[in-house]
């Protein structure tokens, strides 16, 4: 696999932590979680990866989101 | 009140004896006196719109003062979009004084998807503070300049995240505010239990200090703030610190004190005083962290 920069690592390691705190969901839900993580990520796929702005806003955006729906009160979604 | 509408009910059963039947009143009923009543609200009522005079809207001016707004734009949904600045134009004489009224009405005329926050209009609870004309105030004080040759910009607070147009993101700024602990510390209760008193003196101190609506004015103009903003506090985060050190009821002074005794908490303002300058309330942080820095070195 070619290098990575720094912002693609911090991309990854957002996808990963999105993993982990669906491991701490409901079984029966879990897969909800990751459909609904990965088709986030998959909507941005086009954004070039020049466009530091935009991919560091939505990096912002999205530890908000997995902050918001790792609280252990919000056990599934659609 | 049951037992107060059982002995009027009482009262009312053995009362038609002594009334005349006129006065007499059921439940559900139209009854006389209320007819009588009603035909003499009719009589005394309203003038017809044939005999008043009418109020007409505003004309129109005839020499309409036009200005134009230049104001940030940028829209999450789109984020490989660059943010832009679009031009409105307004005739102020059809507009309110006051910025936020040029851009309330911006937002209900020309464009709906202008984003902003607003809430009292009246510089109390410190929704709409933004950076116009390269200086950063609450719109709902800020007077729209009259000179019309010159074009208003207004910008989201410098320096901080834009959640949209005009909308910043003080996440960091409200929890660095909670990391503060913004709320009386006591453990010892007072003598007679009551509440914790405090005399005029010691009242006094505070004036300057609790007037603060944390519009965040004042840590998105500090320099020093731009720069480290994850570490040094910031003037109003620092302000309300020393709101809570100079309280005679708080106990933790010490603890507090403590807590801000490293080199980038308190001792990244390097007095720029743009603090001051800029505070829509009038207050002045720069005095309140100089204070701060006193207590820190006498102790």
């Amino acid at each position: 696999m070619a290098r990575l920069s720094g912002l693609q690592r911090e991309v990854l390691s957002l996808y990963r932590k999105c993993l982990r705190e669906i491991r701490k969901k409901p079984v029966d839900t879990q897969q909800n979680f990751r459909i609904y993580a990965r088709t986030e990520f998959q909507r941005h796929m086009k954004i070039s990866k020049k466009d530091f702005n935009a991919i560091e806003y939505l990096l912002r955006k999205g530890h908000r989101q997995v902050e918001m729906y790792s609280s252990p009160g919000i056990r599934n979604i659609h | 009140m049951s037992a107060l509408r059982s002995t009027s009910r009482l009262f009312a059963a053995s009362k038609p004896l002594f009334r005349p039947a006129v006065f007499a009143r059921s439940y559900a009923t139209v009854d006389p006196v209320a007819q009588v009543s009603a035909t003499g609200h009719a009589t005394t009522s309203v003038t017809p719109e044939s005999k008043t005079s009418t109020v007409q809207e505003p004309t129109p001016s005839e020499q309409p003062r036009i200005k134009k707004f230049q104001v940030y734009r940028w829209n999450p949904d789109t984020p490989s979009e660059k943010p832009q600045m679009q031009t409105y134009e307004l005739d102020l004489n059809k507009t309110g004084p006051m910025m936020l009224d040029a851009l309330i009405r911006i937002k209900n005329e020309i464009d709906p998807t202008l984003t902003f926050r607003r809430s009292c209009r009246e510089g109390i609870c410190g929704s709409c503070a933004m950076n116009i004309d390269g200086v950063n105030t609450l719109a709902c004080l800020c007077r729209i300049p009259t000179d019309t040759a010159k074009d208003s910009r207004i910008y989201p607070l410098p320096h901080t995240y834009v959640v949209k147009d005009l909308v910043p993101d003080l996440t960091y700024f409200y929890k660095q505010y909670k990391s503060i602990k913004p709320y009386l510390q006591r453990d010892t209760p007072t003598e007679d239990g009551l509440e914790y008193r405090q005399s005029p003196e010691e009242r006094k101190k505070l004036d300057g200090l609790y007037e603060c609506i944390l519009c965040a004015c004042c840590s998105t103009s500090c320099p020093s703030y731009w720069w480290n903003s994850e570490e040094y506090l910031g003037p109003a985060i620092l302000m309300q610190s020393y709101r809570w050190m100079a309280d005679s009821r708080d106990e933790k002074t010490a603890e507090r004190k403590a807590a801000l005794d490293n080199s980038m908490s308190v001792y990244r303002c390097h007095t720029i005083l743009n603090c001051s300058r800029t505070c829509p309330k009038g207050l002045n942080p720069a005095r309140a962290i100089a204070e701060i820095k006193k207590m820190m070195a006498a102790h």
